[in-house]
């Protein structure tokens, strides 16, 4: 079903996001599939346990049988029997820099994908449609990378020490400053992991007593980082707010579960973009309730600084709100910017708090000084600061190329989740069978994709995940375009059932003239 | 309806943070200019470094540049996805061979952030109702890793054995009134090779007894004895001379010794496979930059090629050691084999803020006079056995024996004008 939204006072712009469901006879028959794999991995197992089969897997010290077992044989059923005959297309190595093309490893397996074992060939200029490289920071341009050259000679890779003990070094001061101007706020903190930026700060703001509500498909760091604070957690469902103001509504009259207490604080976890479903955050629907209901925000915009907004400043831009209206905007440089570590910015206050109270801060090392060039490079040149218009140039490529590609996949009749402007493009594929067919086709047709199954996905759901860039060109995605055309018809994998436009070449021309 | 609105206008949440004062010491930082290496720039004033734990003095070693350069080249920086969407570069294949082969276990798994590798590895095995029995002093890490994977947390009294294997039997006892539940439940001791909070070592060889009798698996955290105990710097394994299968996973992360950022974890295939697809650090969060793993990579041949540094460091240990005892006011607290020390106050002066205060004014001093030294940071209200303050001394093989010399001296003239 489509869902657009013209609520003329709170969206600019039309909001149309995409979750159609596939006729019923694909469900029965994903269920059907998954059933047929159960069975024989039943049958498999018992075929090993009396020895008619070979045991392929790594087993205990002969000296610790006796101890209790460090796995239980359940656990990992679905791992052994479902996962490892697809196991192929995940973990494939790459020797080359992750940009639009890349050079993959070649890998074969003598034993049904139980062992790997590598060629010595590598297949060249495969088309990369899996690496998260938005704006095409993922470079080796000796020009643009002159000045992490020269950073990487003076300060080494490494730091050996915490930012409160000797680890701040001028770079990260410069680098704070940088993003607290890009995203126009007081103050801001880096840290060197995306992943722990969540897991470490979460719990320094928030404690016993408050209360989290966050979206049903938020990413494991924000989970984690949830569950290590010891707040009371509860799940909305996703990107729907009705659901989100029920529970303000409930949590605010009811207080806490037993004493009735009132709480402490109130936050909300979103993320900019969901990166397994491509749909962006209803910002400004968020922001009207937190303001009615006076409580936090908390915005994880991993996958949407840079990629999204006219001039690549996230989903606070691309909604035309300001940055003041969200308590705490947290991302990752690994994404858009081609590097790795993560921020936190905000206030004035907020920063000095976590500077003094993160975990981060005072038990993990700091951000090494090249990947901090990097980010400063990479930020100056989305900003402008380096005098070219290079920056802006690459945020209009990737929201020309993701319209695009969107677009020539609703015609070809896939079924496509998320928003029209998000970068990231998940193509459902349901049957387990499919999923390994397909990235195993794609592959001989030279193209690297990513297919995600269960647990990641909802058991009937499993996808495909493109990543669109800045720096793949027309050609590039023309091809991809025409090798997934063919392979659907090949596995029947067109489920959409709307009618679309035979005659592409008019609707550009129309389009054309509708955009300004 | 309207009282439920009424309730909704009353309700006034807390400050989404608590107003901090200005005079914090962790407001007023160090900020180091230029890299952190043997001369340090601090606050603008050039000081001999004590601070950084770059034990074997990599950090400025022109080998390890010139291959993380090449690799920059090659890869560029970062590498724009997990390892399980074309996040895995043949350098990470590399160094996890190189890491296995060094210290001779079947597999390795690297880390992008070494404080993620032991707080996911904990995770990943031991869950709600296994039974973790770990030292009272262990570092902030592992207490996190502990946290997330809910299972009871037993605490013994800091290398006391005595007390562990107390712990053992009284929970011997309970397995027996409940034997079918006690089938099922694994049961893990979580140490230290160097504690990082204490600087003593494990008594490891009692731990591998302990284990065999009662059944338990150990999991090991080397991050300051990599690359500093043993004769070739494999860690408090070699120190003892213990066979390394029969520790059940050891965890380290590469940003002391091998000066480079990451972690690693390794072991035995049987074991360090699961964490492939059940390390949260490892599935959803970006792999290592390839330049950071080649020059992890180039440090490990240094290591294998120059296996004397690691004397010379020990040797630097128990010469400043020797140095530092006798001044009054301040007690060596570390095993003189150590490379890093703490000073803490031999009699407090009634509050924590206080002694932090009264430490701060030595570590002023020093910096002032050109040796850069630091304070151990906690946090206070998160740790669960809050160490005393402390001022942190690191010895680094690049050190000389003047500079030894002169840091005890000063440290003594600082001890004599502030505490007396």
């Amino acid at each position: 079903q489509k869902n657009g939204i013209s609520n003329g006072t709170l969206y600019k712009k039309t909001f149309i996001e995409h979750f159609e469901q596939a006729p019923m006879y694909v469900a029965v028959l994903t269920f059907l599939g998954f059933g047929v794999g159960t069975v024989f991995g039943y049958l498999r197992d018992f075929m090993r346990a009396w020895g008619l089969e070979k045991r392929n897997v790594a087993t205990e010290r002969e000296q610790q049988k006796d101890f209790v077992p460090l796995y239980q044989d359940f656990e990992n059923f679905y791992t052994r029997n479902l996962y490892m005959r697809i196991r192929d297309n995940w973990n494939r190595p790459i020797c080359s820099v992750p940009g639009p093309q890349f050079d993959l490893m070649e890998r074969v397996t003598d034993d049904y994908n139980w062992t790997f074992r590598f060629t010595g060939r590598t297949i060249k200029n495969v088309i990369n449609m899996g690496s998260y490289n938005y704006l095409g920071f993922a470079e080796t341009d000796v020009n643009a990378l002159k000045t992490v050259t020269r950073e990487l000679q003076k300060y080494g890779t490494g730091i050996c020490s915490t930012r409160q003990e000797m680890g701040t070094l001028d770079k990260h001061v410069e680098l704070e400053q940088l993003v607290a101007k890009f995203l126009g706020v007081e103050d801001s903190m880096v840290f060197g992991m995306g992943f722990a930026t969540n897991s470490m700060n979460i719990p320094a703001l928030v404690g016993k007593g408050c209360l989290i509500l966050s979206d049903e498909l938020n990413h494991t760091s924000l989970v984690l980082g949830a569950r290590l604070s010891g707040a009371t957690i509860r799940i909305f469902k996703h990107n729907n707010m009705q659901s989100l103001e029920k529970l303000l509504r409930e949590a605010i009259i009811y207080g806490q579960p037993r004493s009735r207490r009132a709480w402490r604080k109130i936050i909300i976890l979103v993320e900019g973009i969901y990166s397994m479903e491509g749909s962006i955050v209803r910002l400004p629907e968020i922001v009207s309730l937190k303001k009615k209901y006076k409580a936090y925000l908390y915005l994880d915009e991993a996958h949407s600084i840079g990629a999204v907004g006219a001039t690549g400043r996230g989903v606070v831009e691309y909604f035309g709100m300001s940055p003041d209206d969200v308590d705490v905007l947290m991302g990752t440089f690994t994404k858009s910017f081609g590097a790795a570590g993560g921020y936190i910015a905000g206030k004035k206050d907020l920063v000095d708090f976590l500077r003094t109270h993160s975990h981060s801060a005072v038990y993990a090392t700091s951000m090494c000084p090249p990947v901090a060039e990097q980010i400063i490079r990479a930020m100056k040149c989305l900003m402008g600061l380096d005098g070219t218009t290079q920056g802006l140039q690459r945020v209009r490529q990737l929201g020309k190329n993701t319209r695009y590609f969107r677009r020539r996949l609703h015609e070809m009749g896939f079924i496509i989740y998320g928003n029209d402007d998000s970068p990231v493009v998940p193509l459902l594929l349901y049957m387990p069978g499919k999923i390994g067919a397909f990235a195993r086709r794609m592959l001989e047709k030279n193209i690297g994709v990513v297919v995600v199954g269960f647990p990641a996905t909802p058991i009937t759901e499993s996808r495909a995940r493109f990543c669109v860039s800045a720096a793949h060109t027309r050609e590039m995605l023309d091809t991809v375009l025409n090798a997934l055309d063919e392979l659907g018809d090949f596995l029947h994998l067109k489920y959409s059932r709307y009618s679309k436009s035979s005659h592409p070449e008019l609707y550009e021309e129309t389009r054309l003239e509708l955009e300004d | 309806v309207q009282e439920k609105e009424e309730l909704i206008e009353e309700w006034q949440p807390e400050p989404l943070v608590p107003s901090v004062p200005k005079e914090h010491p962790a407001l007023n930082y160090n900020i180091v200019s230029g890299p952190p290496t043997h001369i340090i720039t601090v606050n603008g004033k050039k000081c001999v470094n004590f601070a950084s734990f770059n034990f074997l003095g990599l950090l400025d070693n022109e080998k390890v540049k010139n291959a993380a350069q090449a690799s920059l080249k090659k890869y560029g920086v970062g590498t724009c996805g997990p390892r399980g969407f074309y996040g895995t570069f043949d350098v990470h294949l590399e160094l996890e061979e190189r890491l296995a082969k060094f210290m001779r276990t079947e597999e390795a798994i690297i880390y992008s952030y070494g404080f993620a590798t032991i707080a996911s590895a904990i995770p990943a095995y031991s869950k709600r109702g296994d039974i973790v029995f770990v030292d009272e002093a262990s570092c902030f890490a592992i207490q996190k890793g502990l946290q997330a994977s809910r299972s009871n947390i037993k605490l013994f009294k800091h290398n006391d054995m005595a007390d562990l294997e107390r712990l053992l039997k009284d929970q011997e006892t309970e397995d027996q009134k409940n034997p079918r539940k006690a089938r099922v439940t694994r049961r893990f001791i979580v140490v230290e090779g160097l504690y990082m909070n204490t600087g003593d070592i494990c008594p490891l060889p009692e731990l591998i007894k302990l284990k065999y009798k009662y059944k338990v698996r150990i999991f090991l955290e080397e991050s300051l004895s990599f690359g500093v105990l043993g004769e070739h710097g494999r860690g408090i394994t070699e120190h003892f001379g213990i066979n390394i299968d029969d520790i059940d996973l050891i965890s380290a992360n590469m940003e002391n010794s091998l000066a480079s950022i990451g972690g690693f974890c390794c072991g035995r295939s049987f074991i360090i496979d699961h964490q492939r697809l059940s390390g949260q650090g490892y599935c959803f969060s970006a792999s290592l930059p390839p330049l950071l793993a080649a020059a992890a990579i180039e440090a490990l041949n240094i290591m294998e090629d120059n296996p004397d540094i690691f004397q010379i460091l020990r040797h630097k240990c128990e010469r400043i050691h020797k140095a530092l005892q006798g001044i009054s006011g301040l007690k060596v607290v570390g095993e003189s084999f150590s490379p890093t020390l703490h000073l803490q106050l031999e009699e407090s002066c009634g509050s924590r803020e206080n002694d932090v205060k009264l430490l701060k004014r030595v570590v002023d001093y020093c910096m002032n006079s050109g040796i850069a030294l630091t304070q151990a940071r906690y946090l206070d209200k998160e740790e669960k056995c809050l160490p005393a303050p402390s001022i942190r001394v690191v010895i680094t093989v690049e050190q000389t024996e003047q500079e030894l010399d002169k840091a005890a001296s000063l440290l003594k003239e600082a001890a004599q004008s502030v505490l007396n």
